[in-house]
């Protein structure tokens, strides 16, 4: 089946935030601060307001609501009134006739500031005499958790090897190639409605409504094609939603606010960085007796999703090995840099680059090679995690996913012609290297796993669909449309997805975490369910009763126990004449989790995916510039249910994760970005990708809908420490930061 | 102010604007042919690419004086709706929404629909007329080529690899046509 929104996205018809205009509507633009930390003395707007177009310019205390937002912990100011705590907050919007004239006008608006020392690094916001970034907080841990498991000191006296490392990845822009784009149109009766590109509209609701000091009731958010995600479209579009909301309430009029690149990158959150200490203790037989685990994350002056993000590498902080005795302690340290958030993973590129990276050492110091070392620590059916958590009721399936990735790779034959730091003949070094994760699927135990659907099947037969997730580009409306025309027997042309509309469907909780397929795919199979349910009587009379129930295929709808049937629109039509309609409410909620905050132990998520990702690379000993040629991913997803887009998802996951590897950083100086745009922030071009092979493994898994798990983010993971590995092997340096760029390499190389 | 007379998906639309206003202000904001895309303003993404008489620019580093560069051409002489004389160099500018003809979709947008190359499609139209431009020049190329063609044109959600796939199939229908 190909993409229900293929046709609008390549003739250019579909319509992002944009796209789209309304009688009378106006622009605003944004007054970013102009200091990592200060206090506003003062705010003069005047030499702006006189400025010809300007319409409205609206700072801090012209919030009618809340004045403090956030998905998590309410930290963040829709408009800065008395404090700035990063580069990218707002002190104040200007909306215009145009956008030009908003951007111009809003360089005329004096701020009186009274800059503060700002904390630049976790290192400093963790000093005893750091100031502290918000009140009635007693230090800068936004965040923690911890895993204690069996005892680290009995686990080191059993070990032959104890060995260290430390590891450290940089700021991530998720660099969705449309900025920031939003319409807030007024209603009649004191209602608002806002069109834009949001991963989440239900969260950009909750923030909306409470900044704007109206009831959900009275805010509707229509999300328009999203223009990429990545888990960068939630936060930052909410709040931007929410100032045009405001705006939109003051004037009378739509708002439009689009924001230039330079603007998105500025205020909008990272990818967190991470330092990263693994300490591991291996006994005689190449098996992990104990490991300890200190991870610190740069959560900027936000919480933002930091728990989330520092919660999952806690949960895997071992990778998927067996280890009896662990001791993990992670945090999120506020400073003034950028905020940081979700981004692909949720933490877990970061933390399987150091894990993964590590692996590799404690490998080659057990003297096996990194194929056969993981082998012996692979978790097995039925292995214990060091939560506590006994991996059944799914295959675990690390060893067959990474021995089919290495097969495919052909890697043990180039595992030997590995240059190890000698030069070949054509001025390179040669390398393979590999990674292999497990991972939760969707949000586990520190979330709340939930989903709704409506199908509406009108009288000629045709469906309206809706889900409470949303299509982010990944395919999310195609994977529901034919999760329901299976269900029902439909032809999926007969199927139309309506984009999440918050003031019908009920939220799903957010499109995050690799859960839109299963959590959306299980809600849309219980509205299919109910609506055969209520169809029932109607069925009794056309073709008869029946214990078995009866089966929707092809379009005609079947009485197993005498061979009746009867066409699909001639049931419903039938079931519209005699008042009884089918219409449903999906719901589906997730299996039971559970987690002690105190030891970190629990079943911490239902189901778990495993991945190993292969490259083969050269690196130039005289550039230092790294050329991958070959990737090989394999991904165990348990069912895919539309292999094309499925595939899509690996190759999109290996070049984001290339870009992490190899490339990509956010650089602050006191403070600010000073890659503002795509020239200077780069990301993978189509001469940058390797050629890559894909393989998806299928093992069905009983909550899924129709076997289904996660598949987005564990492809995005592994390439970080393939890479680093495959350089390992070629060079002989061992790099632990990433990105490992060309100017790393040639240091180390020649320093 | 301007007058111009622009040839635009085989049609002529006369729009008046200052001679710096970009083209794709022009595009977007004039013509409402929003298909094409702003993703950075300074020619890095490639998500504005047009063809102006076939070659790829950039929409959002192009000013209306670059393409018509003499305030004499295709000035209207007329006042609005009447005929402009186009004797020199008439550029003839198509965005995504010029290539499907009378609804049939060109083998390029075919095939990114076959090959799963779109995702978020935020970049498809800039990569579509990329592509276009290279299969109109070199209706075989390798995947090298292919490669070096859409360097310019970004994209963050597919890994390019089901893109190149697209263009290869597109090349095999543009060439079996007579």
């Amino acid at each position: 089946m190909k993409r229900v929104d293929a046709i609008e996205k390549v003739t250019g018809r579909a319509l992002y935030a944009d796209d789209m205009r309304f009688d009378r509507m106006c622009h605003a633009a944004p007054l970013h601060s102009a200091h990592p930390h200060a206090v506003i003395r003062s705010i003069d707007t005047k030499a702006a307001r006189a400025m010809p177009g300007v319409i409205d310019i609206i700072t801090g205390c012209d919030v009618p609501g809340t004045k403090q937002v956030g998905g998590i912990i309410a930290d963040q100011y829709v408009i800065a009134t008395d404090r700035v705590r990063y580069c990218g907050d707002v002190v104040a919007m200007v909306a215009a006739e145009s956008a030009d004239i908003a951007r111009r006008a809003a360089r005329l608006i004096e701020v009186d500031y009274k800059p503060l020392p700002p904390l630049l690094s976790t290192e400093e916001a963790l000093a005893p005499d750091a100031a502290i970034l918000h009140e009635g907080r007693k230090d800068n841990v936004i965040s923690s958790f911890r895993v204690r498991r069996g005892d680290i000191k009995r686990g080191y006296k059993a070990s032959r090897i104890i060995l260290d490392a430390r590891f450290q990845t940089s700021f991530v822009e998720h660099a969705y190639l449309e900025p920031e784009s939003c319409i807030a149109a007024p209603e009649q009766g004191r209602a608002v409605t806002v069109y834009g590109g949001m991963q989440h509209p239900f969260s950009t609701r909750r923030v909306a409504a409470a900044a704007a000091g109206l009831p959900l009731s009275f805010v509707r958010i229509v999300q328009t094609t999203l223009g990429g995600g990545f888990g960068g479209k939630d936060d930052t579009i909410s709040v931007v939603c929410a100032r045009a909301a405001i705006l939109a309430t003051r004037l009378g009029r739509p708002v439009k606010i689009t924001y230039t690149r330079e603007e998105s990158i500025r205020e909008s959150y990272k990818r967190h960085p991470f330092e990263l200490a693994y300490k591991a203790g291996i006994g005689a037989d190449g098996r992990f007796r104990a490991m300890e685990v200190d991870i610190t994350a740069d959560s900027g002056p936000y919480c933002s999703m930091s728990p989330f993000v520092i919660w999952r590498p806690t949960v895997q902080c071992t990778g998927p090995y067996a280890v009896p005795n662990v001791r993990c302690d992670t945090k999120a340290v506020c400073t003034n840099n950028t905020f940081t958030g979700a981004m692909r993973g949720f933490g877990s590129p970061q933390h399987v680059f150091a894990c993964e990276s590590f692996i590799d050492v404690c490998a080659e110091r057990a003297g096996l090679d990194p194929w056969e070392f993981r082998r012996r620590n692979f978790f097995r059916q039925g292995t214990k995690t060091h939560t506590g958590q006994k991996l059944i009721g799914h295959k675990v399936a690390i060893a067959q996913v990474a021995e089919r990735a290495l097969k495919e790779l052909g890697w043990k034959k180039k595992w030997a012609l590995c240059s190890r730091g000698k030069v070949r003949n054509d001025g390179t070094y040669y390398g393979v290297g590999f990674a292999c994760s497990y991972r939760g699927v969707s949000l586990g135990a520190e979330g709340n796993d939930f989903c709704s659907s409506i199908v509406n099947i009108q009288p000629d037969g045709s469906a309206l669909l809706e889900v409470g997730v949303s299509e982010n580009g990944q395919g999310l409306k195609t994977a529901m449309v034919a999760i329901l025309a299976g269900e029902l027997g439909m032809n999926p042309d007969r199927i139309r997805f309506v984009d999440t509309d918050t003031s019908s469907v009920p939220d799903g909780g957010p499109t995050v975490a690799s859960r839109g397929t299963l959590v959306g795919g299980n809600a849309v199979i219980d509205a299919a369910d109910k609506i055969k349910r209520i169809m029932r009587p109607a069925l009794r009379e056309l073709i008869g009763p029946s214990r078995k129930g009866y089966l929707f295929k092809a379009g005609r709808i079947r009485n197993p126990e005498n061979r009746k049937s009867v066409a699909f629109e001639d049931a419903v039509a039938a079931c519209h004449r005699s008042r009884i309609y089918p219409y449903a409410l999906g719901v589906w909620k997730g299996p039971r989790v559970s987690w002690d905050e105190d030891t970190g132990q629990g079943d911490a998520y239902f189901t778990y995916v495993y991945g190993c990702q292969a490259c083969e690379l050269t690196v130039h000993a005289k550039t230092g510039k790294v050329r991958v040629s070959r990737v090989v991913a394999v991904h165990e997803v348990g069912k895919a249910v539309n292999p094309q887009m499925a595939i899509g998802q690996v190759f999109g996951g290996i070049a984001m994760g290339l870009g992490f590897a190899l490339m990509e950083e956010i650089r602050h100086n006191d403070g600010m970005i000073e890659n503002l745009n795509l020239n200077t922030y780069r990301i993978p071009r189509s001469i940058d990708v390797p050629e890559m092979t894909a393989i998806l493994v299928e093992n069905p898994d009983p909550v899924g809908p129709w076997g289904a798990k996660s598949l987005g983010e564990p492809t995005n993971e592994l390439m970080g420490a393939a890479v680093a590995n495959a350089v390992y092997c070629a060079t002989g340096k061992r790099f632990t930061k990433a990105p490992i760029t060309a100017d790393q390499i040639l240091g180390d190389i020649h320093g | 102010m301007t007058l111009y007379n622009i040839h635009i998906n085989g049609l002529t639309r006369t729009i008046e604007c200052e001679p710096e206003r970009l083209l794709i202000d022009v595009l977007r904001e004039d013509l409402r042919l929003t298909g094409t895309k702003k993703g950075c303003g300074i020619g890095s993404c490639g998500s504005c690419t047009v063809l102006i008489d076939g070659k790829p620019r950039r929409a959002c580093r192009v000013k209306m004086i670059d393409i018509y560069p003499s305030p004499s051409l295709p000035l209207q002489r007329g006042g609005r709706g009447s005929d402009s004389r186009f004797t020199i160099h008439d550029p003839r500018i198509t965005t995504i929404e010029g290539l499907s003809i009378d609804g049939k979709l060109h083998p390029i947008q075919q095939a990114f629909i076959d090959c799963g190359a779109i995702q978020c499609g935020f970049c498809t139209p800039g990569m579509v007329l990329t592509a276009k431009a290279l299969l109109d020049e070199s209706p075989n190329p390798t995947r090298d080529e292919i490669k070096k063609a859409l360097a310019g044109n970004l994209c963050r959600c597919t890994g390019y690899q089901q893109i190149f796939e697209a263009v290869e199939a597109a090349a095999k229908i543009v060439n079996r046509k007579p």
